[in-house]
């Protein structure tokens, strides 16, 4: 009987496989046509960022084609990268972010390990609340911490709004519960053997932690520090909201705020600056794709 | 404390029955332990989170030197202003139609990754997720720049073509097209990658026999795909309405509300409000007003993932 039916379906098959896979070999050109197309719409403004900060002003104001650079300068670079404000910037932006992803990492990573594991009096409901927190937005947030942070000058003397270390105690609102999030999930997936048998062994809870849990989990917890990383280094409203002087902006707030003065726009200087800000997210990124994808992903489909 | 713990651990150990001794000593430290690694959780989330939240309701009950109590006096205020209107309307606009065509250049390009062999996926992906990756507040900037009203570099393009010039951020209506435009920009890449993990994880013996009985390609997205990745889109187009809804970088930075307050959404004006024209309490009034939308998002997505920890 089987013979039978490949004798019978030899011929027709045959028909049919010669006009799916010229099928697919249409699929496959229209897919790469619209997939060229979506990545010009992609990287145009990366790549038009690139091609004005190559510009000098003078060709920037000329009635030349604007897609293509015919005198490449390092001017704006040279500029920006000399200037003392601009390097100022730069290092509140990582200080700010390197000291956030720290003190994410040793808050969520022992949490989403207690609520993982070690399940306690209210521990579900506080696990379904970190997940709330991080649906909370920073617009809704920055009137009422800004108003905060104010009244605790006022009352303590200690003057926290207009410093950039303010932003220590505020980024983690938006860092702490996602990367909590996500590294619950990853826990989670750990199977429970592991971490019995450690504990058999006579190993603490915290050694759990150190020795099994953070060594099994780490592409998940790579994963979440570029998160916090990325997270801290691009947020606009908070600095914008909190800092005022120009020693203590980061990054995005201080190439936005002083080198657009007033109705003057130095176009050259500022897709520099943009450029330079977008650095190290890029860097990050195209080393660590798999993590950064991995980590975007997680956030909805764990847990 | 970790070094008392670790202690008291060997000594139980070196006398007799240690696993026993472990376990239990373990288990009794347990709950407290546990209670101390969420500690600095729970203090972040009440005092910079809860409290916060909290506080902005009752800042909304203030007048604008916050020094009298005046009940709904600011949502009274607000209801009778045409500005504040025009920004429900635009945020509702501007979220609703942003969030759709995210979702769809999303699934389209999602497909057409999925289409290409699998060596060469990876280079597509990379490319395509870049707008994700550069902070918002930067990318915007190269926008504006794109959008300048005399040395336009899309207007210039246009103009070959014997189109424009077009006023991009200059005119109500093409600057909310703008700021539409960017946000589609920089959020559909997130879509393309969370459909794509979702496409990936519909088994191939589907789309088989789907062929086997004849379906077309269209048969086989509505019936087989759609189906398979309703919760993916179910979930991601839920976060996506949330951070759209309270998006303020783009806005801030393409238009700053303009022109004539034409562009503002909830979190640009409250901003414009509460910090530049510094009514703290009107501000705080006008982003509770994201609350109710923001609430039933938070509840649909709330339902998905306990169902689906119920299923697992």
């Amino acid at each position: 009987m089987s013979t039978m039916t490949i004798d019978k379906s030899g011929p027709t098959r045959k028909v049919k496989y010669g006009s799916m896979s010229r099928d697919r070999t249409w699929a496959l050109r229209w897919s790469y046509f619209f997939l060229t197309l979506f990545a010009i719409f992609s990287l145009t403004p990366p790549f038009y960022m690139l091609i004005t900060s190559l510009k000098g002003s003078a060709e920037i104001s000329a009635a030349t084609n604007p897609w293509w650079v015919h005198q490449p300068t390092l001017e704006n670079y040279i500029q920006l990268l000399t200037s003392n404000q601009f390097l100022r910037f730069f290092w509140n932006s990582a200080w700010v972010s390197i000291i956030v992803v720290t003190v994410t990492m040793l808050i969520s990573v022992p949490a989403a390990f207690a609520l993982a594991r070690m399940k306690f009096w209210g521990s579900a409901t506080l696990a379904t609340g970190v997940f709330l927190t991080y649906l909370i937005p920073d617009s809704l947030l920055f009137i009422p911490l800004f108003k905060m942070f104010a009244v605790f000058g006022d009352l303590t003397g200690i003057q926290l709004v207009n410093r950039w270390y303010v932003l220590l105690f505020i980024y983690p609102t938006l860092t702490v519960p996602f990367c909590t999030w996500i590294m619950i999930g990853y826990f989670a997936s750990i199977p429970k053997e592991l971490d019995e048998a450690a504990i058999i062994d006579g190993a603490s809870w915290f050694q759990t932690l150190t020795r099994i849990f953070i060594p099994v989990a780490l592409p998940g917890l790579i994963a979440a520090t570029i998160f916090a990383f990325t997270v801290s280094w691009a947020q606009f409203l908070y600095p914008l909201v909190f800092t005022t002087s120009t020693d203590q902006l980061v990054l995005p707030v201080g190439i936005i705020t002083t080198l657009i003065k007033g109705d003057v726009f130095n176009w050259g200087q500022i897709m520099t600056g943009a450029l330079l800000g977008a650095a190290p997210p890029l860097i990050i990124y195209a080393f660590l794709m798999d993590y950064y994808i991995a980590g975007l992903t997680a956030g909805a489909t764990k847990g | 404390m970790v070094d008392v713990a670790f202690q008291s651990n060997r000594t139980a150990a070196a006398q007799a029955g240690r696993r026993r001794v472990g376990l239990r000593n373990a288990l009794r430290r347990k709950s407290m332990s546990a209670f101390l690694m969420t500690l600095p959780l729970i203090l972040l989330i009440a005092v910079l989170v809860i409290y916060p939240a909290l506080y902005s309701v009752h800042l909304a009950t203030l007048n604008k030197a916050m020094t009298k109590f005046v009940g709904f006096g600011n949502f009274e205020f607000l209801f009778k202003r045409d500005t504040f209107w025009l920004v429900v309307k635009q945020s509702c606009i501007f979220a609703i139609s942003a969030v759709i065509f995210k979702a769809l250049i999303g699934f389209i390009v999602a497909h057409f990754v999925h289409n290409v062999p699998a060596n060469k996926q990876r280079k597509w992906r990379g490319m395509l997720l870049v707008p994700w990756v550069i902070p918002p507040a930067m990318s915007t900037l190269a926008w504006l720049w794109l959008f300048d009203p005399s040395y336009s570099a899309f207007n210039y393009t246009l103009s070959f073509f014997g189109i424009g010039p077009i006023p991009w951020t200059g005119d109500a209506m093409w600057a909310r097209f703008s700021v539409i435009l960017v946000n589609v920009w920089y959020g559909a890449p997130f879509f393309m990658i969370m459909y794509l993990a979702a496409l990936k994880s519909v088994p191939e013996q589907l789309y088989e026999a789907a062929a086997i009985d004849g379906a077309n390609w269209w048969q086989r997205i509505w019936y087989v795909t759609l189906p398979m990745m309703r919760n993916i889109i179910a979930i991601t187009t839920l976060f996506s309405l949330i951070v759209t809804f309270a998006n303020f970088d783009i806005v801030r930075i393409l238009t700053a509300g303009g022109p004539l307050d034409h562009t503002h959404i909830f979190a640009t004006w409250a901003f414009r409000v509460g910090i530049e024209g510094s009514d703290i309490p009107l501000g705080a009034s006008v982003s509770l007003f994201m609350v109710p939308i923001l609430a039933v998002a938070a509840i649909f997505i709330l339902r998905d993932i306990t169902k689906r920890g119920n299923e697992s």
